[in-house]
């Protein structure tokens, strides 16, 4: 039980035609899909998802064959762009949600690889904006953020997967505190305050204000610091898939690190029942919005209903907690991925505390206030000046010449800790140790028997049999390089690649 | 360990081989020349903002997902 477990991130991006903002983002976001699975030879289909686990593969398998006497150019006309979907071959989801185009990244084991894959999503939709512009088009923009800053808000969510025993009441008492702090470390900064911007400022996080009740399964009213969606995606009576829907959309490579590792380690002290101190604070909902709104971290919460606290002294008790319970479990032995989270959650508590400045090259919010700051005290500018806000969404623009945030990355201005190399393989690879690479693989080797594909299955439609061929997946850390690459490797043909794994039954799922 | 830099300070010295080198602490670098960091800062992002940020802005409307 260290940092690393099954986890991943999924992220809705903001979505706009320069000069029209009345264009529909639901088709906008089917062509911004189309674009990227044209690009890359794949066909962005609504049947190209496993919908439903238990629908008759009948339906799919007769809707496939329809389709299959159709001209390819016509179906895309045909088909209702806003169902638009494909898995890409580095076992990511690239699909419409809502009025969003989203990328789900594929599940890896360590937040270093979490940021890669994210990172690579970016790469994605930075790549579809490129498809869609063109001299006589207005083009689409796409934006990293969570708020349009006029009431409407889009999620950024984690994905971490847990052992069923855990009881649910446990993760809710030890998370919500962790959560209502950890913005400080994590948020990415946002220009207004209230979820419709009434009040000119600065604040922490970009969803927070967004958060109304403490545990439900809403996620786009009445959002919940911890959502109870229980779809696992895997063996129901052992795991869980904790569904955290309340951070930020991160830039830094630090501040992402820190929001999957530092929550990863939490919920690893969590269900080894080590958490040995109540740090329950106070009207949560409340206090989350009360510290968002305060940038020079003075603002204070209650704890366990006897003492006051500000955010980095809360996170500073988790980190303690946390470093206690490995010291305990590991004797300081401790794997690289765990000891890297440790001292980066150390030293940017260290700087948070002594002067947030000092976070500017790792932590988003810190990064973001200090050029906007820059930028007031340079043209005397009130809070409420649009070139602020104007500041705030360009930050998150993906493209590398017009986003604020990219502009400065290149100018050497943030700490990375994963190079471009490592993001740009990730566009097209899976991770190699989870069930990931078995799906990214079958997508990249048998693209045309590929009918559909979930988190927890891959559907082939080969000529020599009658009916679809269902794999599950039901083990997430089944299907690595090391369990299916041979086999795929040898298989020549989907055919044989079924027939090897019907061969090697218990490996397969 | 790095992690125990936080409590025991002092450890740092006694096992050199688990910290991660720090960087040599650089002389304060003098207000001009902070100065001009961020006025190189300001000039990036001078150049690529939008140049009616009032529109701009009115017209990033989403709608609301998850």
């Amino acid at each position: 039980m260290t940092v690393r477990r099954i986890m991943g991130i999924e992220t809705e991006y903001g979505i706009s035609v320069p000069g029209d903002p009345t264009a529909n983002p639901m088709v906008l976001s089917g062509r911004v899909v189309t674009a990227y699975a044209t690009q890359v030879g794949m066909r962005a289909a609504r049947a190209g998802w496993d919908y439903e686990d238990e629908a008759p593969l009948r339906d799919a398998r007769g809707f496939d064959m329809a389709r299959g006497n159709a001209d390819p150019s016509q179906l895309t006309d045909e088909e209702d762009p806003t169902l638009a979907n494909v898995v890409l071959t580095n076992g990511a989801r690239l699909y419409v949600d809502h009025a969003h185009p989203e990328y789900s990244s594929p599940e890896v084991t360590s937040p270093r690889d979490a940021i890669i894959w994210d990172r690579a999503g970016e790469s994605v939709m930075r790549e579809a904006v490129r498809l869609l512009s063109g001299p006589d088009r207005p083009g689409v923009n796409l934006y990293k953020n969570n708020t349009d800053g006029k009431g409407a808000s889009y999620g950024t969510h984690e994905n971490y997967l847990m052992s069923r025993s855990t009881p649910f009441s446990e993760i809710v008492r030890h998370l919500i505190p962790f959560f209502v702090a950890r913005q400080v470390m994590c948020g990415s900064g946002r220009v207004g305050l209230g979820v419709e911007s009434g009040k000119p400022g600065f604040q922490l996080a970009q969803r927070s204000d967004f958060f109304e009740v403490e545990v439900g399964l809403e996620t786009t009213l009445k959002r919940p610091l911890i959502n109870t969606r229980d779809e696992p995606h895997a063996v129901a009576d052992r795991y869980r898939r904790l569904h955290v829907i309340l951070g930020d959309a991160n830039h830094c490579d630090v501040t992402n690190l820190l929001k999957l590792g530092t929550t990863s380690l939490v919920l690893g002290m969590i269900e080894d029942g080590a958490v040995g101190q109540d740090l329950t604070v106070d009207k949560p909902v409340e206090a989350l919005h009360r510290l968002s709104h305060d940038p020079s971290l003075r603002a204070t919460v209650e704890v366990a209903g006897r003492r006051t606290m500000t955010g980095v002294q809360l996170l500073w008790s988790y980190y303690e907690l946390v470093d206690s319970w490995l010291e305990k479990r590991y004797a300081g032995e401790l794997d690289a991925d765990t000891a890297e989270v440790m001292q980066r959650w150390e030293q940017v508590l260290t700087k948070l505390e002594r002067d947030p400045m000092e976070a500017a090259r790792e932590i988003d919010w810190v990064a973001k206030l200090k050029t906007l700051e820059s930028y007031r005290a340079r043209d005397g500018l009130d809070w409420s000046d649009h070139r602020l806000r104007a500041i705030d969404i360009q930050w998150s623009d993906v493209r590398a010449d017009k986003g604020l945030f990219n502009r400065l990355l290149a100018a050497g201005r943030f700490e990375q800790l994963v190079d471009e190399a490592a993001v740009q393989q990730a566009v097209v690879e899976p991770p190699t140790d989870t069930r990931a690479f078995f799906r990214g693989t079958c997508l990249a080797k048998f693209p045309h028997e590929v009918a559909a594909a979930s988190w927890d299955s891959v559907i082939f439609d080969v000529r020599s049999q009658p009916s679809l061929q269902r794999v599950p997946m039901l083990e997430p850390e089944r299907g690595t390089k090391a369990h299916v690459g041979p086999l795929l490797e040898k298989a020549a043909s989907a055919e044989e690649l079924l027939r090897l794994l019907a061969d090697d039954a218990p490996r397969a799922d | 360990m790095a992690t125990q830099e936080h409590k025991n300070p002092q450890r740092r010295d006694a096992d050199p081989a688990d910290d991660a080198p720090e960087p040599a602490p650089a002389a304060a670098p003098a207000k001009q020349e902070l100065d001009d960091d961020v006025d190189s800062v300001l000039d990036e992002i001078d150049g690529v903002l939008e140049s009616n940020s009032e529109e701009f802005v009115r017209g990033f409307v989403q709608k609301g997902g998850q």
